[in-house]
């Protein structure tokens, strides 16, 4: 029963996003590649309204439906407005004595009548105000936030209401808990140390977990395939690494323990880089998987406008239902693999070594 | 790597950086200190409650082989007091046996005793008696014998005949 | 005449698919001789196959 439930639900979602995306290139006949290829790079940056569906009407003029978000710069001081200003990158906005224009979902200050200019390798070369805005992928991470707190507080109050049992929605998720800790962070970590990195590694596997879900609904949020969050992600799994790391960790870098003197001195540079590269490859793994998920999804979708007959745009939508199953398993599976590899690397760092020469 | 860096937007990872940091903490506090200290409870809970069981399935198997043992020696007790009483009553029987034997040989050896006694009294009287009656016999016989002269040579004749010299 | 680095690029994903490959291989090998030891392989092998994918990913990126 549940699983046929699960199953409807899954077919709504992915029919919910071949809706919007045929609203999106409603009208646009010609060049429809090029169309497809900027929508899907559109679509994979952040951006700075809640875009739901834009379709161009008859009269060749583009209708956007969605939420705009505010806007908040740092340009000489504090600037807050509603995206709806910049009318999806159509207008310039002024705000004040300043003008910004949206480009690419990037914000420019410009001249009065919007210009960018570009260099020879065609960057824009206008200045970049620093960007605070409460962007699509902001919202969302608020949104996975809020979410969070509430499941999991409602699963640490049922405890406390019934004699040390999980109840509610939130006892869906004590295995998954369970698991975190006896089968990620026991292991890699240690029975001795895993305690203090447990809320770390637990709210990861979750964040990360969740955003994937939510980048694989039909508002198709992408959020993991973001640079700057997988950055940050990696970047506190990095920071927690090296501050917590005991004395033994660092001999192991600079002085490897049981080579030779000349080895010794090899070692030492690329253990360094080790240090860096190993949080780096947890970045661009994240990042790298969701962008390539959205992406084929997205392009196998589009096959159905492009194909325009009856026999290739079923198949795509096969190909698109089978993939986004996949990409579930991937959800998790990222989810897992990067609270697995922060585990391990926060295992080497208080890992207590007996055998000065077991290397 | 290009595309990377121009992909990067400062405002995103900002934000990220604060709620992610902000939802550790937050969770720390209201979710996963609670959850987990829930949980180790009641897996200690169970620990001790699964210990006890053990304690006390024990403590009954060391009652059961206590009563086993108390069982066995009244047992083996019975057996002995059983197996005591057994011999006195055989015992018992044997010395009333040897004593009935014992009495009885007494009683038969004085018996014979006073029946030889009886029998030598009774033979020394009837020798007396013989005796008196022999002599009475002899009395007489030689009375009627020795009467007249002729018997008398008679007697004397025949005995010289029978008299081989 | 020179060669794209996207090329480059391409050459290191078909190791790296050979070197995941390998691993997904060696890991069922493994589980096939011992089933009891199943969860440890797969740490073991997802560990492994996401090191090879790192340099995977860092010859994409570098072009």
């Amino acid at each position: 029963m549940l699983k046929k439930i699960h199953l409807k639900t899954l077919i709504l979602i992915f029919l919910g996003i071949g809706v919007v995306s045929a609203n999106d290139f409603k009208g646009s006949t010609k060049n429809n590649k090029e169309d497809i290829k900027e929508y899907i790079l559109h679509h994979l940056q952040d951006s700075h309204d809640f875009n739901l569906l834009s379709y161009t009407n008859d009269k060749g003029k583009k209708v956007h439906f969605g939420i705009p978000l505010p806007v908040i710069l740092w340009d000489n001081g504090l600037k807050i407005f509603s995206s709806e200003k910049f009318h999806h990158g159509e207008t310039v906005a002024q705000i004040g004595k300043d003008y910004y224009k949206l480009h690419h979902n990037k914000i420019y200050k410009t001249n009065s009548k919007g210009e960018i200019f570009y260099d020879e390798s065609s960057h824009p070369t206008n200045v970049t105000p620093i960007d605070f805005s409460l962007t699509k992928g902001v919202v969302s991470i608020i949104f996975t936030s809020i979410i969070m707190f509430f499941l999991f507080k409602s699963l640490a109050d049922s405890y406390k209401k019934n004699n040390k049992i999980a109840k509610g929605i939130g006892r869906y998720f004590e295995p998954i808990v369970l698991y975190v800790r006896d089968e990620i962070a026991i292991p890699n970590i240690g029975e001795k140390h895993y305690k203090k990195y447990m809320s770390y590694l637990l709210t990861l596997f979750f964040f990360i977990w969740f955003l994937n879900i939510l980048g694989l609904t039909p508002l198709g949020i992408n959020v993991t395939g973001n640079i700057a969050v997988t950055f940050c992600l990696a970047l506190i799994t990095f920071l927690i690494t090296n501050f917590t790391a005991k004395k033994v960790y660092w001999k192991h870098i600079f002085w490897m323990p049981g080579v030779p003197l000349p080895m010794k001195i090899a070692l030492a540079p690329i253990e360094l880089l080790g240090v860096i590269i190993k949080p780096f490859a947890l970045m661009i793994r994240l990042y790298a998987n969701i962008s390539a998920g959205h992406i084929v999804l997205m392009s196998l979708i589009s096959l159905i406008f492009i194909f325009r007959n009856w026999l290739g745009s079923s198949l795509s939508f096969i190909l698109a239902f089978s993939i986004s199953i996949i990409e579930i398993l991937v959800a998790v599976l990222q989810a897992y693999i990067f609270t697995v590899l922060s585990a391990l690397y926060f295992g080497f760092a208080v890992e207590e070594h007996d055998h000065e020469d077991d290397h | 790597m290009d595309k990377l860096i121009n992909e990067f937007s400062f405002g995103l990872f900002f934000w990220q950086l604060l709620i992610f940091i902000g939802l550790v903490l937050l969770l720390k506090k209201f979710a996963w200190k609670p959850i987990l200290d829930a949980i180790n409870e009641r897996e200690s809970s169970i620990k001790d409650a699964l210990s006890s069981a053990d304690i006390a399935r024990k403590e009954i198997e060391s009652l059961n082989e206590e009563n086993q043992r108390i069982i066995k020696s009244a047992r083996s007790e019975r057996e002995a007091l059983l197996k005591e009483a057994r011999n006195t009553g055989s015992k018992i029987i044997e010395d009333a046996k040897q004593e009935a034997k014992d009495s009885a040989n007494q009683l038969i050896k004085q018996a014979q005793e006073s029946i030889e006694s009886e029998k030598r009294a009774a033979i020394q009287e009837l020798k007396n008696q013989v005796a008196g009656i022999a002599i009475q016999i002899a009395e007489k016989v030689l009375h009627n014998e020795l009467e007249n002269k002729e018997k008398q040579n008679k007697l004397i004749k025949q005995l010289i005949k029978e008299t081989k010299l | 005449m020179e060669i794209p680095a996207i090329v480059g690029a391409g050459l290191v994903v078909i190791g790296v698919g050979i070197g995941i490959g390998n691993i997904g291989k060696g890991a069922m090998e493994a589980i096939g001789r011992q089933p009891d030891a199943t969860g440890k392989i797969q740490t073991v092998m997802l560990i492994a196959a996401a090191l090879v994918e790192g340099i995977g990913f860092a010859a994409l990126f570098a072009v």
